[in-house]
């Protein structure tokens, strides 16, 4: 489980965890649980697009999350959120399966972006998720405050001079950048199961942000780490394993909650 | 004759699997548009976009067992639904996150389940049938029971129209009437699985928002009666899914040997009448400015 191929593997699944954790506490709290998970499932198709091309996988993510981003605030300004986010959801996927049965190596590659593949991780993709996501850590550590204030009262933030619909970009660019990162190492559809469920249940656990932030960071990293160790004793996918323990989570942390309140 | 021939691409009309496409894609795209524009006044799109996402477990159940991928599909949707309202679908401040924790969990187990299929059947293609759609690969004899669940799904939405659209517009004057507005969520909510069950038959399970969400969102910009836009829907869905369906059979003229796939003309199509629509919606308030 820990020999030398697999450590690559562990250091990545490890920083993403720790990413995925810090900016789904803020998905959570801001509700935004349609988009986090659109944006990855729209952006997946980018790695295709990047196969025909013939550059990086991780830019064609990147150039799809962010035509997400930009098309899910354009349309939200005249459209509910919601409808904004399955309309941009629906475009990005059909320019997908084109690209998808165009690009060739069609069903073994689908599976392994739509749920991701863990075993071949080399030292050279490392450095660019670590950029990447110390870059996201550090825009949420400095953006911390006015998000917080602008999460909890989008009021009170205005006349602090903080936009709401500039938040809110800045913020969907943050997890459009994440999901790009996390993609081909947890698949586009489980990405948002390790952004909402660790983050969910830190919430329902304790009602301090900063509290909230750490502990959904760790339960996000022990997710991770559990999943792929019982991905490797069972040999099912790790996608399997982080969904329902994502889910396990929520539900132990919400029947604590309605335990510890009863008197 | 050449023209003609030039639009429908020769045996377009004599095909069985393009008659069999054109039948059950016409239902979808009815069914799941008429659903769709209460799921877009309810603003439930999120709902809806999960539920087909977490039937696409029940399509890989499906091929597991080598059964007709409707049932897989169905029984999973329906499973599904009553999961949501049992989660605690109705305190709208939490049901995002509770749709997206089950949607998650939904998730979880198709990844097993295809990784199943693959193992057992060596069939690497029931993950692209599955969420993609393989609509000219149904066969004739699905006819009948897709058309029974269409059938099902209008009766239903006939059945509880009006309470139906009175919660879906006000819920508070719908409780004040009297109308059981949690039991008419629920009846939503299974309608909505019988819809995206067609769909993800006809374009796939992570596609088969397209079908609810596009053309319902189209006809709500532009039509300002109910009835109106439930027609208008049904249309969009109509036209998008027929010309999908042409455009995919002569398209294997285009690049030989290659059809490009049904799922993306359709949503292409959805898109473009989206876009249309929103700029016939926005024609007369610039006429009006300008008068003023």
């Amino acid at each position: 489980m820990f020999a030398s191929y697999m450590i690559n593997g562990w250091i990545m699944a490890t920083i993403i965890a720790v990413v995925a954790g810090a900016v789904g506490l803020f998905v959570v709290l801001r509700g935004m649980s349609f988009a986090a998970h659109a944006l990855p499932l729209g952006a997946f198709p980018g790695a295709a697009a990047a196969n025909l091309l013939g550059i990086s996988e991780l830019w064609g993510l990147i150039g799809f999350s962010g035509l997400g981003v930009i098309g899910i605030t354009q349309l939200a300004q005249r459209q509910r959120r919601d409808v904004a986010t399955a309309l941009m959801l629906m475009a990005l996927l059909g320019l997908g399966t084109l690209f998808l049965s165009l690009s060739g190596h069609y069903a073994q590659g689908v599976y392994a972006l739509l749920f991701g593949q863990l075993v071949s991780v080399s030292r050279a993709e490392i450095w660019p998720v670590l950029a990447l996501g110390i870059l996201i850590i550090a825009a949420l550590g400095l953006g911390f405050r006015p998000l917080l204030l602008n999460t909890l009262s989008p009021d009170l933030a205005a006349t602090h001079g903080i936009s709401a619909g500039r938040a809110d970009f800045g913020f969907l660019a943050l997890v459009g950048i994440a999901t790009a990162m996390a993609l081909p190492v947890v698949g586009a559809l489980l990405v948002f199961s390790l952004m909402i469920g660790p983050a969910a249940a830190a919430r329902s656990l304790t009602n301090r942000p900063a509290t909230a932030l750490l502990l959904s960071v760790c339960l996000a990293v022990l997710t991770v780490w559990v999943s792929i160790a019982a991905a490797y004793i069972s040999d099912w996918p790790t996608g399997f394993f982080v969904g329902t323990l994502a889910a396990l989570l929520f539900a132990v942390a919400r029947l604590s909650r309605r335990f510890h309140r009863l008197p | 004759m050449s023209f003609f021939n030039l639009i429908f691409a020769p045996g377009f009309f004599a095909s069985a699997p393009v008659q069999t496409a054109l039948v059950i894609g016409s239902a979808a795209a009815i069914v799941s548009a008429l659903i769709g524009v209460f799921t877009v006044l309810r603003g439930q799109s999120f709902a809806g976009h999960a539920l087909s996402d977490i039937s696409s477990a029940g399509g890989s159940v499906a091929f597991l067992l080598g059964i007709s991928a409707l049932w897989g599909f169905l029984g999973v949707a329906v499973l599904a639904a009553g999961a949501l309202e049992l989660a605690g679908l109705r305190r709208s401040k939490e049901r995002d996150l509770v749709t997206g924790i089950v949607l998650g969990a939904g998730l979880g187990l198709t990844a097993l389940l295809l990784h199943l299929d693959i193992g057992t059947r060596s069939s690497g293609g029931a993950a692209i049938s599955v969420m993609f759609g393989s609509i000219f690969a149904v066969p004739a004899s699905m006819i009948v029971p897709m058309l029974g669940v269409s059938g099902l799904a209008v009766l239903m939405m006939g059945l509880i129209y009006r309470p139906l659209l009175l919660t879906s517009l006000d819920p508070n004057l719908a409780s004040a009437q009297g109308v059981r507005v949690s039991s008419i969520g629920l009846l939503h909510l299974l309608i909505l699985s019988l819809a995206v069950t067609l769909s993800a038959m006809t374009i796939g399970a992570i596609l088969s928002t397209a079908l609810l969400i596009g053309p319902a969102a189209a006809a709500v910009q532009i039509a300002h009666r109910p009835g109106r836009a439930l027609l208008l829907a049904g249309l969009f869905g109509l036209i998008a899914t027929w010309g999908g369906v042409l455009l995919a059979y002569d398209s294997y003229t285009w690049t030989p040997g290659q059809a490009w796939p049904v799922s993306f003309f359709i949503t292409s199509l959805v898109s473009l009448i989206y876009v249309a629509a929103r700029l016939w919606a926005k024609r007369p308030v610039a006429r009006r400015t300008a008068e003023a």
